[in-house]
């Protein structure tokens, strides 16, 4: 048997996840910014069905950025492991924190023992009930986990989405409006192009619905709110 | 590729899903460990247990959907059980189960089937159609076939809201998970005869919702007149049998209060029949 070249570890990590990023700065940005009741998730997607933001449970969202098989299979086994919970427990012990976990040990599973890593970031979002503040967690291909505020951001040119974002989130939390105004302004001047309202995937997790809170925004709604 | 730390399953069925990786959750595993193997042999050879059992549940259509109604009594052996035990369930948006037999296990299924259809809606992106949803039904009930030799039935009768044909539809069940559809009305459980009986004498197409209502209540009552499982309307208490009307804008709950009202009509027109 022939013996495989040495390469250290330090170096093959660096090249997984430079593979990764690479991967996932390929496609188009998502954010995820709480507003007055709730958070809202914006994401610059062509496509009508196939979904990048999705419910995971009552509280619970899921927005996937980079290769689409392969958050897909994350998002499917998300609502697995939700819906498991809640049968096997309640509805109220289905935790946003317990999912992203889930996620960030799968995800740092795969990004060192695997041959090839999974080139996705995704967020786990859970809207806060009973005064509760919402959560946001930023997960990416390597396992590593943030706990954002106010607002993240995740694929594509990711950083500058966030530099424009970072000067204008204000402190208390923005209307529906402002915040989706806020979101699409920040997607456009770094896409460098005008987004048509059906360019954009809108849905939020708003506070005062009972039980299921996740909620698609139709085209004619997010046109209602891009105009001024 | 299979994720770890994460549940992995091919299917969009939470059913299959728990039934395959966790047996101890899935229906059929009363006395039974996670191997599949019975706990103790007497488990599968005593016979028949004495568990809480529900009774009759009912189902009419009307002009805007279906109304689906139950009476409120549990009973054990010859004791009572519970008195408000709740029977109709709201399983999604646009459809209603009501069950029949050994209360436990029922209540279980209901809890399965709701768990069930939101999962898929969620992993698919779209919900079961009206005739999926009764076929995935079924399966869970013939999944069931192996209690039923211990005494544990379980009988739905699903109602739900089809959006495509525009009309509500009635679904019966029998243990091997056959499923019939009933165009009418229909009612199971050990007042179910009675309450069949009522309902052929007095049901009419397109009834309005007070009369669905009102017709699924006599029964219900006229069931618990000649059946002792099922429980009538108890007046010094304050527990009146449970309806649900299913229609294109969603299921609704009829408060106490109308289903109240209907009862005092009713009692006052059977008390003139004994002056």
């Amino acid at each position: 048997m022939p013996m495989p070249y040495y390469v250290s570890p330090e170096q093959m990590m660096q090249d997984k996840a430079e593979y990764a990023k690479k991967g996932i700065g390929k496609g188009r940005s998502i954010i995820a910014m709480e507003y007055a009741d709730g958070v809202v998730l914006t994401a610059d997607n062509p496509s009508a069905s196939l979904h990048k933001v999705s419910e995971i449970y009552d509280c619970i969202a899921f927005a996937g950025a980079g290769k689409y098989s392969e958050f897909e299979n994350l998002r499917k086994a998300g609502i697995r492991h939700a819906d498991l919970k809640g049968f096997m427990y309640s509805r109220e012990d289905v935790t946003g924190r317990s999912l992203a976990n889930g996620y960030s040990q799968s995800l740092g599973t795969i990004f060192s023992q695997e041959m090839k890593p999974l080139e996705v970031e995704i967020l786990v979002v859970q809207v806060g009930i009973n005064s509760h503040p919402n959560e946001i967690y930023r997960i990416s291909f390597d396992g590593s986990i943030i706990d954002e505020k106010n607002f993240a951001v995740i694929g594509g040119k990711s950083e500058a989405v966030q530099t424009v974002l970072k000067d204008k989130s204000t402190s208390p939390a923005p209307s529906l409006k402002t915040a989706v105004n806020l979101c699409v302004s920040a997607l456009e001047q770094t896409a460098n192009q005008k987004l048509p309202p059906e360019g954009l995937e809108v849905a939020v997790l708003e506070r005062s619905r009972t039980g299921r809170k996740f909620r698609r925004l139709a085209v004619a709604d997010v046109q209602q709110l891009l105009s001024s | 590729m299979k994720l770890p730390f994460l549940p992995n399953h091919d299917e969009s069925s939470f059913f299959d899903f728990v039934s395959k990786h966790h047996p101890g959750l899935a229906l059929g595993s009363h006395g039974v460990t996670s191997s599949g193997q019975p706990a103790f042999e007497h488990a599968r050879s005593s016979g028949a247990l004495t568990v809480p059992q529900a009774t009759t549940v009912l189902a009419i259509k009307y002009q805007q959907g279906v109304v689906i109604a139950g009476d409120r009594r549990a009973t054990e052996g010859f004791q009572i059980a519970d008195r408000r035990i709740e029977k109709v369930f709201r399983i999604d948006a646009l459809s209603a189960m009501a069950i029949a037999g050994a209360a436990g296990p029922c209540i279980e299924m209901a809890k399965l089937f709701q768990t069930e259809l939101e999962h898929y809606e969620k992993l698919e992106g779209m919900p079961l159609s009206c005739e999926g949803k009764a076929n995935k039904l079924g399966q869970m009930v013939k999944a069931n076939l192996p209690m039923v030799f211990q005494g544990l039935v379980v009988m739905p009768l699903y109602v739900g809201y089809d959006e495509k044909r525009a009309e509500g539809r009635i679904f019966k069940y029998d243990i091997t998970g056959g499923r019939y559809e009933e165009s009418e009305y229909h009612a199971i459980g050990s007042g179910g005869k009675d309450a069949r009986n009522t309902m052929r004498e007095y049901f009419q197409k397109n009834l309005s919702e007070p009369d669905a209502l009102k017709l699924a209540l006599t029964a219900l009552y006229n069931a618990a007149d000649d059946d002792v499982g099922t429980g009538g309307p108890d007046l010094v208490r304050g527990i009146y049998p449970t309806a649900k009307c299913v229609t294109a804008q969603g299921i609704t709950d009829m408060s106490d209060d109308k289903v109240r009202a209907v009862y005092d009509g009713l009692l006052a027109v059977r008390r003139s029949k004994e002056t």
